[in-house]
């Protein structure tokens, strides 16, 4: 082995990467050691070390001393200059002054974009008696979303309805909170020792022996939280892997195993594998008998779900799902990778969930080179919860919930039900979505299913509020105000997703944007003055009150703690002590504070939780301080009878097909039009979702969208690497160019998503190009699953066919932006014109 | 002599090499210090397991590099190195560095 961590400790010269510092000049710059966290981006934040000269950003690398990223940084942020100082950078509030998609402003100050804002809401609802909950607050990924944007919508705007538009059955990374909670109360991620500051080297942290990626490219992706490379690192330390992928990625070729499985089948092989292993008693008995309940119901329950079962679902050999699983479940250390593949399945809440039991029956929970317990540093939780303290409670009670298109379904989601919120739009019921507020997300390019439909429901909104660094084609199509945010190098802020808790250093400036944050202290001052007068005045004291209570209530008259009463209730809750982590561990030394963490702790700070194991032995994870888990019974319900029976979800998993899966496989005319299962959405190492598509660097690498088709189809259709051809079904179609994949299912392609193209026309019908090339031209909302959860998204039916003259009129841009659309029978509620259904279940219910 | 070791049985294809290099030589569109090759995927019809599949990247540095002399000099990492997101580049002595190789994973070793 030549990995040797001591060994990268003792080489890096210290002095010439000024260790402790945190600002120094160096040859005519100012660098400024900081970390990284969109936009641009990702859902990490690196280390690194910012040169500067005049307020401008001039070159960016990794900082060595940093002990999450060790200064190795991804081509994203080694490019970040580039998207910080792009030429074309809105560099001030705008108006529109021509028609929607005409794109044309009128620069006006942020007084008067504030005054508009204010004066829109007084005269169009509050005049009118219509409530806040007219207006819909939708946020994108990355930066911390699940603070800032939600805190706003509560905070400044006062409305419960906040979430992404047309993200149907909140299809990313949710599925995988509720359905890991429900049985084992925490979260859990793969121990690559980030819970460490002393990482690899850290006495108690061994490798993980098997780790299985599921679903999942974390190298590209390095999603939610967690550095894909961390897991290259455990590999030059002995791991070996599983891959559960419908296509080879860079570890199906490094794994001992590969499964390809059919897409959207992730659920029968999860069966499967606890079938194998529950039947030869392969599972970790001492684990189970004193800390998990309801073994003996799973194991009865998944005895009809064998590998000969799975291998006609999954489409791979019973003997390589066998094998697989004794690997897995063999391993003294076993841990599972998994993706965003587990939120775009009908079975997801259920999908997820089982996967937790396999980690939970083989006693992979909490232990060394396991998958680790983890949650948020110093228990700073300013997530949708604290957002939903500062809305009217009656107003709080409108909030459009799944019950309203998913009957029987219930709502255990602080998000507003996206699906609902989609009915709304297009039916006006319960009540009309009037404004739309979209800050940091670019939905019609990216995370919108349905991306025409939700075209339809956007141009009729009476008015919309687009805030983001770039004009982007939401911007152009529906804003009648643009502001200006900030990028990750101009901004003062903080992180907390797991562990550390790390600080963004402003370095740089750029014109008149204004951060995520500062936007919220100058719109809650306008619009909630006596609350923001009181806790928020300054963006000071809001990055304070992060760190002392996230946002929560502490009265210091009456020396009272509140917080929110939780995801889905409004107003308020006693506590003990509202104060985090955080607060109590320095607000004695007085280095409790946004400037402490950026000058004497250099950026970071770890915190305990995180870096011990074995937590629900210490009594670490149940409020009532208790050994054992954070659920009703204190044990890991491997049947959730008690959480899921109150979300009204079936307990006991079973597999379903999507609606298209259904037919594709048992309608031979609907699979003869569309041959192909087009896979969508998997990520490239350039472009964080439609990130970065000003940079040239990043085209340089990825200039336009690849549809991934095998050998034997590029034949079948007499296809050549690089050349368009459209991609299509009944929801309508796009173009990319192809990319020859021999490793590729025939009955498969693979479609990329986010794709526009900034430096192309603005304007309608063009929009940057965006709708020509969007995979969710193909995609449906209102299709979800159990719970209300889970929308099918990377696995639609498809056709392919040449971009040849004939058939390339009209584009889609022309279709979606001037002729009405792909479709104009929707039916709210309804995803397709082929079925009423929107769930395979029994007459569309549950 | 000075070197670059890659253990390239690990390399991920991440580009990182590639666009730190870019950064440091300033290099425009289509010119690199280090280009990444690529071989495969294929398969060998008779292994199985991790060995089944080939899939493997190389960087290779070109006229171009300069081993970053001005970093070194001043004690820092070579661009490159420093941020080879996978651990598989180190910088050194070639001397010291063929004698890191093990024989447990493939390594080329490069210099100017
Ligand atoms: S884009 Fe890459 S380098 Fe930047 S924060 Fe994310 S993981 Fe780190
Ligand atoms: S050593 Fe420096 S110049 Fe040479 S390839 Fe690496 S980054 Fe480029
Ligand atoms: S940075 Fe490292 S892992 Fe990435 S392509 Fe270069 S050598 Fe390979």
């Amino acid at each position: 082995m030549l990995f040797d961590y001591q060994e990268f400790l003792d080489g890096i010269d210290r002095e010439a990467y000024h260790e402790g510092e945190w600002q120094w000049e160096e040859d005519g710059y100012t660098v400024t050691r900081t970390y990284t966290y969109s936009a641009p981006g990702c859902h990490d934040s690196c280390g690194v070390l910012m040169y500067t000269k005049n307020g401008k950003l001039e070159k960016i690398e990794g900082d060595p001393l940093d002990p999450c990223a060790n200064g190795r940084l991804c081509m994203r942020c080694l490019n970040l200059e580039e998207g910080v100082n792009y030429a074309d950078r809105p560099k001030w509030p705008l108006k529109r002054v021509g028609a929607r998609g005409e794109n044309k402003w009128e620069r006006i100050s942020w007084e008067e974009a504030l005054d508009t804002i204010a004066t829109w809401i007084h005269d169009n609802l509050d005049a009118k008696g219509l409530g806040r909950e007219s207006i819909f607050v939708n946020h994108g990924t990355g930066r911390n979303i699940s603070s800032w944007v939600p805190f706003l919508g509560g905070a400044c705007l006062g409305t419960p309805n906040i979430g992404a538009i047309g993200f149907s059955g909140y299809s990313c990374y949710l599925p995988r909170t509720c359905g890991t909670a429900a049985g084992i109360g925490d979260f859990p991620i793969v121990d690559a020792s980030e819970g460490h500051a002393d990482r690899y080297n850290n006495p108690e942290w061994v490798r993980p022996d098997v780790v299985v990626i599921w679903g999942c490219e974390p190298l590209r992706s390095n999603a939610d939280g967690y550095l894909g490379h961390w897991l290259v690192a455990c590999m030059q330390q002995g791991t070996r892997f599983i891959s559960v992928d419908p296509q080879l990625t860079w570890w199906g070729a490094h794994a001992d195993y590969w499964l390809p499985i059919r897409p959207s089948t992730d659920l029968a092989l999860a069966l499967a594998w606890l079938n194998v292993i529950t039947t030869e008693e392969l599972q970790d008995k001492e684990f189970i008998e004193y800390w998990c309940a309801y073994y003996d119901e799973l194991k009865e329950h998944v005895a009809q779900f064998t590998p000969e079962w799975a291998a006609k679902i999954c489409e791979v050999p019973a003997d390589l799902i066998r094998d697989a699983a004794r690997f897995y479940a063999t391993a003294e250390r076993g841990a599972i990778q998994w993706g965003l593949a587990f939120d775009t399945q009908v079975d997801s809440i259920q999908l997820c969930q089982t996967v937790s039991n396999l980690m939970s029956v083989c006693g992979n929970i909490d232990k060394p080179g396991t998958n680790i317990l983890v949650r948020n540093g110093f228990e700073i939780n300013p997530g949708y919860a604290t957002a939903q303290l500062y809305c009217d409670p009656e107003t709080f009670s409108k909030k459009l919930t799944v019950d309203l298109v998913h009957p029987g379904c219930t709502q255990f989601i602080g998000m507003a039900d996206c699906d609902a919120v989609n009915r709304a739009f297009e039916t006006g019921e319960p009540y009309p979505i009037k404004m739309f507020w979209s800050q940091g997300a670019n939905g019609i390019s990216c995370s919108a299913t349905a991306a025409p439909r939700v075209h339809k429901m956007l141009e009729k909104v009476e008015f919309c509020v687009v805030a983001d660094p770039y004009m982007t084609p939401t911007a152009v199509a529906y804003a009648d105000i643009f502001l200006p945010l900030k990028t990750t190098a101009e901004r003062d802020s903080m992180r907390v997703w797991w562990t550390p808790l790390r600080a963004m250093k402003a370095v740089s400036e750029w014109y008149e944007a204004k951060s995520d944050e500062e936007l919220i202290v100058a719109l809650g001052n306008k619009m909630n003055p006596e609350l923001f007068q009181k806790r928020w005045p300054t963006l000071e004291a809001l990055l304070q009150d992060y760190l002392d209570v996230g946002f929560n209530l502490y009265d210091p008259e009456t020396g009272k703690s509140y917080k929110s009463a939780g995801r889905s209730k409004a107003g308020m809750i006693e506590v003990p002590d509202v104060h985090t982590d955080f607060w109590k561990k320095h607000h004695e030394d007085g280095t409790c504070s946004f400037k402490s963490l950026v000058e004497d702790k250099c950026g970071y700070e770890y915190d305990d939780f995180c870096a011990t194991y074995r937590k629900y032995e210490k009594g670490m994870l149940r409020p009532d301080g208790q050994p054992g888990f954070a659920t009703p019974s204190g044990r890991i319900e491997l049947v959730p009878f008690a959480t899921f029976g109150a979300w009204g979800i079936p307990p006991l998993a079973e597999h379903v097909e999507s609606l298209t899966m259904k037919r594709w496989m048992e309608d031979p005319e609907y699979r003869a039009e569309y041959p192909f299962i087009c896979i969508n959405g998997s990520r490239s190492y350039e472009f964080f979702h439609s990130e970065n598509r000003q940079q040239a660097t990043m085209r340089e690498f990825h200039p336009m969208p690849l549809v991934k088709v095998s050998t034997q189809t590029a034949e079948e259709y007499d296809l050549k690497e690089g050349e368009w051809i459209w991609i299509e079904n009944t929801e309508g179609r796009c173009r990319q160019k192809v990319h020859i994949d021999p490793t590729l299912n025939p009955n498969y392609i693979h479609a990329e998503h986010g794709w526009w193209f900034p430096e192309q026309e603005p304007a309608f019908p063009h929009l940057y190009g965006t709708f020509d090339c969007n995979i969710n031209n193909l995609t449906a909302s209102y299709e979800t699953g159990q719970g209300g959860i889970g929308n099918p998204l990377k696995s639609v039916a498809a056709k392919i066919y040449k971009c040849t003259d004939d058939v390339n009129e009209p584009s889609p841009g022309e279709v979606v932006t001037k002729l009405g659309g792909f479709r104009d029978d929707y039916v709210a509620t309804e995803p397709f014109a082929w079925t009423h259904d929107n769930t395979t279940r029994e007459g569309g219910r549950f | 002599m000075k070197g670059i070791l890659i253990n390239y049985e690990f390399c991920t294809g991440c580009h990182s090499c590639e666009v730190a290099c870019k950064k440091h030589l300033e290099l425009p569109a289509g010119e690199f210090g280090i280009k990444l090759s690529e071989t495969g995927p294929f398969e060998y019809a008779g292994k199985t397991g991790a060995d089944h599949w080939e899939w493997t990247y190389l960087p290779v540095m070109t006229k171009a590099c300069d081993m970053c002399e001005d970093r070194t000099a001043k004690g820092k990492l070579p661009m490159c190195v420093q941020h080879c997101q996978a651990w598989c580049m180190y910088y050194g002595e070639v001397e010291d560095l063929a004698k890191k190789m093990d024989g447990s994973s493939r390594c080329a070793l490069f210099t100017r």
